[in-house]
């Protein structure tokens, strides 16, 4: 036997007050934007970093939720990028760090070997470099040393 | 004495700390005198490499970068005025000097951190105030078409100026303006304070001159 269909559910009419979301949306995007500004502070001076969010377009105008939401995303998503990439160079940085002391304890085990300061995450152009001590004598007697350069030239 | 502005229902329920605040000069630009360049450059000097790196976690500047990221501008493709003349002052080894109001906005901007911007007080009718603009609406009644819900600075006949934007044309401070208005926009996280701040040291500025 056919049972009768349920009762249709009327459309809601009203749209849901936005307000609250928006409101978390905005506190979200000046919390990422404030751990973004420091995570570029602390970057600095490397380079090589992609800090880009790209705007929404159409000049200063308030945001659809979906827009707040997206730039909140794509604000998450560049944080997690730097995170990780500030993370994998600084733990190369420390490598060389570590290279560097090594030099200096032993340089005839580091022949040629050449670190820049921005190896290490520092400016400038400091670095620090495995040569013979008296040039081709040296290389014969195995008297090896680190040359520490006193930094860059001048312009010109 | 500084006057506070109106703010559209819209985009006080967005942006409840949003304020306009504003003065009004009387007097108009010119030559920067001597004493003034020297002030911008004691301030160059004091204004290094390492502080325009940290300006972006100082709470002020920070607080328009977020504002500016709300609103829809990237802040490091359109600069919020405090970077932007962090950048130029790295880039020309020094504040340029170019006249005397732009002088007076810089200093200001640099000192406290709040954006100030400048009318010509006979083109433009008070009570000024934020509002989001209309539909085929254009900057200045007559200049380029607006976008749809963009934030606009308006007087009560028309818009006159983009929020952190563009002035129009007609509402901009030229040679022959007698009388200035200086804006301010409160953001969120910014103390009441600063504003009044920044806009007293342009008028001293401005003051200083004359």
């Amino acid at each position: 036997m056919l049972k009768p269909p349920p009762p249709s559910v009327p459309l809601v009419t009203t749209g849901p007050d936005e307000r609250a979301a928006r409101r978390d949306l905005l506190e979200q995007i000046a919390r990422l934007e404030s751990d973004l500004a420091a995570l570029f502070c602390s970057a600095y001076p490397r380079g090589g970093f992609d800090w880009a969010v790209k705007s929404r377009g159409g000049g200063p105008r308030v945001l659809s939720l979906s827009e707040l939401e997206r730039l909140r995303d794509d604000l998450a998503e560049r944080l997690h990028d730097v995170r990780r990439t500030l993370s994998d160079r600084t733990w190369v940085e420390e490598q060389n760090r570590r290279l560097i002391e090594e030099m200096m304890l032993a340089p005839e085990k580091h022949k040629w070997v050449r670190v820049g300061a921005e190896d290490i995450g520092e400016r400038g152009c400091k670095h620090w470099h495995v040569r013979p001590r008296w040039g081709i004598l040296g290389m014969m007697l195995n008297w090896w040393r680190v040359r520490i350069s006193s930094g860059c030239p001048l312009a010109t | 004495m500084i006057e506070t502005g109106w703010v559209d229902a819209d985009l006080e329920v967005e942006f409840p700390e949003l304020r306009l605040r504003w003065i009004t000069h009387e007097g108009g630009s010119g030559r920067t005198p001597p004493e003034i360049k020297e002030r911008l450059r004691k301030l160059s000097d004091r204004y290094t490499g390492g502080k325009a790196v940290h300006l972006r976690q100082e709470p002020i500047p920070w607080a328009y970068r977020v504002f500016f990221r709300q609103v829809g501008i990237d802040p490091d493709d359109h600069r919020t005025p405090a970077e932007q003349a962090a950048l130029d002052r790295m880039k020309h080894g020094s504040f340029r000097s170019r006249n005397l109001l732009d002088d007076a906005l810089v200093i200001a901007t640099v000192e406290t951190g709040v954006p100030v911007m400048a009318l010509d007080a006979d083109k433009v009718t008070p009570p000024l105030g934020l509002r989001l603009s209309q539909e085929g609406e254009r900057l200045g009644g007559e200049e380029r078409p607006l976008s749809v819900r963009q934030i606009v600075l308006a007087d009560p006949d028309r818009s006159v100026a983009v929020l952190f934007g563009d002035i129009a044309e007609e509402r901009g401070v030229t040679p022959a303006t007698q009388r200035m208005l200086l804006c301010s926009v409160q953001v969120k996280g910014v103390p009441e304070i600063s504003v009044e701040e920044a806009l007293w040291t342009v008028t001293e500025v401005l003051r200083t001159a004359s």
